[in-house]
């Protein structure tokens, strides 16, 4: 048995490294255990020419198809979405697209104004210090003074417009329509120790140059070297509770596959949407039958993904291709509630640049838009950087039947019951997609874009894993309360995604982060009766 | 060359197949996806489609009535039209693994005016374009929704 720590964070990654950075002033003692590993830069597809292919291979998204030994299967054959991550320090945000909205202040009171789902027992206003606190820890570039958001001034510049980015604003400026450069943590300038952007443009699968901020390289170095311990490759099997119905800590497998016992005063998971209902499903007492802190039987349901519609179209002369970033711009112009609308909520528009040379070749032949024979080469050339694409990124509203349970025979390579999803896409969403593959349409043909081409829902397209164990004053209604603590075990807390009430709709690491140093920081503030 | 589960047979069908999706080109002065280089590529890089493209060439076997390689051309270009249009996820995982292979291919990317290199360290160039154009937009008034 390890010695005692003041508290004990499961997950390194987004939220996890938020939290013991903040929680590091109080001098308690700190550990992270994380199922992964370091990676180092390196590593990173883009020093080697095999980069592209190793999106298939070891930085495939999807964890099923990347099968690393830090990898847990998921079983996701009942859903039209299907969940990526990554396992390591820094969690997803290594292969992320460093794209960093803010949830809009409406998308905490979506009862209030629009009658659906319910409210967040938190808003805009209490996270306004913390988000701004996160942009200057993780180093966000963009430009104030986008209508679409209240006041704010992100750190850096913003990525530049490119070419696909000045066809985009001039389409959108023809049809009137909102759009501004994206808040993002890629590093426009030298930042914190970090390298600017040099547009590698393979940013996903982590960025050799390091402008991605990725917590391994933004939050870690800081909280180690105030104290906080990170121990790797230990995969958690199951929080612990002791005879007072408290979290006593967590029993975890080492890389050796050792089992070890981490015994704790506070216990925070940070494992995202579904590893964190997965650990708490897997954590069974004589108390919590049904998974720890899980009276309300909400643990694992009300799963939210973000459904996006792709859309894309060639043009008549070669744009960036994969040169730069991906994403550089957003739109907010249908985000918020229209009655006029055959929908409720609304969506965002990310836009994009091109894909590289094997991305193009493999999309469009399996789209059959590229022939096989000797008229391959002709028509490859007339799409290879011709590519402009834009994605709806679509609200999710939480519906009980969307969740995350255990399933009964799949299990990871440390025999721990492995995740199963079942998820629909509802009514409201589909319309929300229709009407934003129309308005696509009508973007992409402003900017003189032909030969249109829709993925919707994107496959590989569940990054976003929210609200499976909801924030809420109500313990029958709720898994934690409105500072992250569960309302069932007053020691054990959640600062990932699972906690959202509602999606928003867009990307959700800056409000995650955001959220994490929130409830750090309402565990500062109310440390000397935290468990009262 | 690792071609541990694929039979010669399964080999040689593979590499005709191969270069019936990609042809050499001489307009474009490029090998084609049989060429020696980039199929050793391919055989060295089936890894996680292994299965998949073993199940593809047992269909494809199936479809041709024996040895896709030993068929007359014109036959040959029937059967792989046919196999295109039934052969499923096996085949897609197939053809995957051979346009990565070709398309960093390093003929092929100087073909396309692509330097064949990585991303890192020299990266690229993306002009900033002309940020006037979101005038109009800065103009507009706050959209969001005021929440007391």
């Amino acid at each position: 048995m390890h010695d005692k720590v003041d508290v004990l964070i499961i997950g390194s990654g987004a939220s996890g490294a938020a939290v013991a950075w903040s929680l590091a002033d109080t001098r308690m003692r700190i550990l992270c255990v994380e199922q992964g590993d370091w990676v180092k830069p390196t590593d990173y597809p883009s020093n080697g020419r095999d980069w592209e292919a190793r999106l298939f291979s070891d930085f495939a998204i999807n964890p099923n198809r990347r099968a690393r030994p830090t990898d847990y299967p998921i079983n996701d054959a009942n859903s039209p979405i299907k969940v990526v991550n990554f396992n390591g320090v820094g969690g997803s945000t290594i292969m992320y697209t460093a794209h960093f909205p803010r949830l809009h202040p409406s998308d905490f009171k979506v009862r209030t104004l629009d009658g659906v789902a319910d409210d967040w027992p938190i808003d805009y206003a209490t996270l306004e210090p913390f988000f701004a606190e996160n942009d200057r820890m993780m180093g966000v570039s963009g430009l104030a003074g986008d209508p679409a958001y209240p006041p704010k001034q992100p750190p850096m510049p913003p990525l530049p417009l490119g070419k696909s980015g000045t066809r985009f604003g001039k389409a959108m400026n023809e049809l009137g329509w909102h759009w501004w450069p994206s808040d993002t943590t890629i590093a426009t300038t030298d930042y914190e120790g970090r390298a600017r952007c040099i547009n590698l443009g393979h940013c996903t699968p982590g960025c050799a140059q390091g402008a991605k901020a990725s917590t391994d390289i933004t939050y870690w170095p800081h909280a180690i070297r105030a104290g906080v311990e990170l121990r790797t490759l230990c995969r958690v099997r199951e929080i612990t509770l002791d005879e007072h119905g408290m979290a006593s800590g967590a029993i975890y497998y080492d890389a050796k596959g050792e089992e070890h016992f981490q015994p704790a005063e506070l216990v925070i998971l940070a494992c995202n949407g579904v590893g964190t209902p997965r650990l708490m499903l897997n954590s069974v007492s004589a108390k919590f039958p049904n998974g720890i802190a899980n009276s309300s039987g909400l643990v694992g349901k009300n799963l939210m993904f973000h459904p996006y519609a792709l859309n894309y179209g060639y043009v008549d002369e070669p744009l960036d291709g994969n040169h730069g970033p991906p994403l550089c711009l957003w739109s907010q112009e249908f985000y918020e509630t229209d009655p006029n609308r055959d929908f409720v909520r609304g969506y965002a528009f990310q836009f994009g640049r091109g894909v590289a040379a094997i991305m193009e070749a493999i999309v469009s032949s399996a789209a059959g838009r590229l022939p096989w024979g000797e008229d391959h080469h002709r028509v490859y050339r007339k799409l290879l950087n011709h590519r402009i694409s834009l994605s709806a990124i679509c609200e999710d509203l939480p519906e009980e039947h969307n969740r995350v349970t255990l399933d009964p025979d799949l299990k990871d390579s440390s025999g721990i019951p492995a995740p199963k999803i079942d998820y629909t896409i509802s009514a409201n969403s589909h319309r929300m997609m229709s009407h934003g593959i129309a308005r696509a349409k009508e973007i992409l043909t402003a900017a003189g874009a032909s030969s249109i081409c829709v993925e919707s829902p994107i496959l590989n397209g569940g990054w976003h894993l929210l609200g499976t164990a909801r924030m809420g004053t109500d313990p029958e209604r709720s898994v934690v309360n409105e500072w992250g603590r569960c309302h069932d075990v007053k020691n054990l807390f959640i600062v990932d995604g699972s906690i959202w009430v509602t999606s928003g709709g867009v990307n959700p690491t800056s409000t995650i982060q955001a959220l994490a140093l929130y409830i750090a920081d309402s565990i500062k503030q109310r440390l000397a009766d935290l468990f009262d | 060359m690792n071609n541990d589960d694929l039979n010669p047979e399964q080999v040689r069908d593979l590499r005709v197949l191969a270069g019936t999706i990609i042809p050499p080109s001489s307009s474009y002065g490029v090998p084609g996806a049989d060429d020696e280089k980039i199929f050793n590529d391919i055989l060295r890089s089936l890894e996680r489609d292994r299965d998949d493209v073993c199940r593809a060439l047992a269909h494809l076997a199936t479809v041709s009535g024996g040895a896709f390689a030993d068929l007359e051309p014109v036959r040959r270009t029937e059967v792989a039209a046919a196999f295109r249009e039934t052969g499923g996820a096996p085949l897609t995982a197939l053809v995957r693994v051979v346009l990565l292979c070709y398309y960093r291919d390093d003929r092929v990317m100087r073909s396309l005016g692509q330097e064949p290199r990585p991303p890192f360290p020299k990266g690229h160039v993306v002009e900033q374009g002309d940020w006037s154009l979101l005038d109009p937009v800065r103009k507009r008034s706050p959209m969001y929704r005021v929440v007391d």
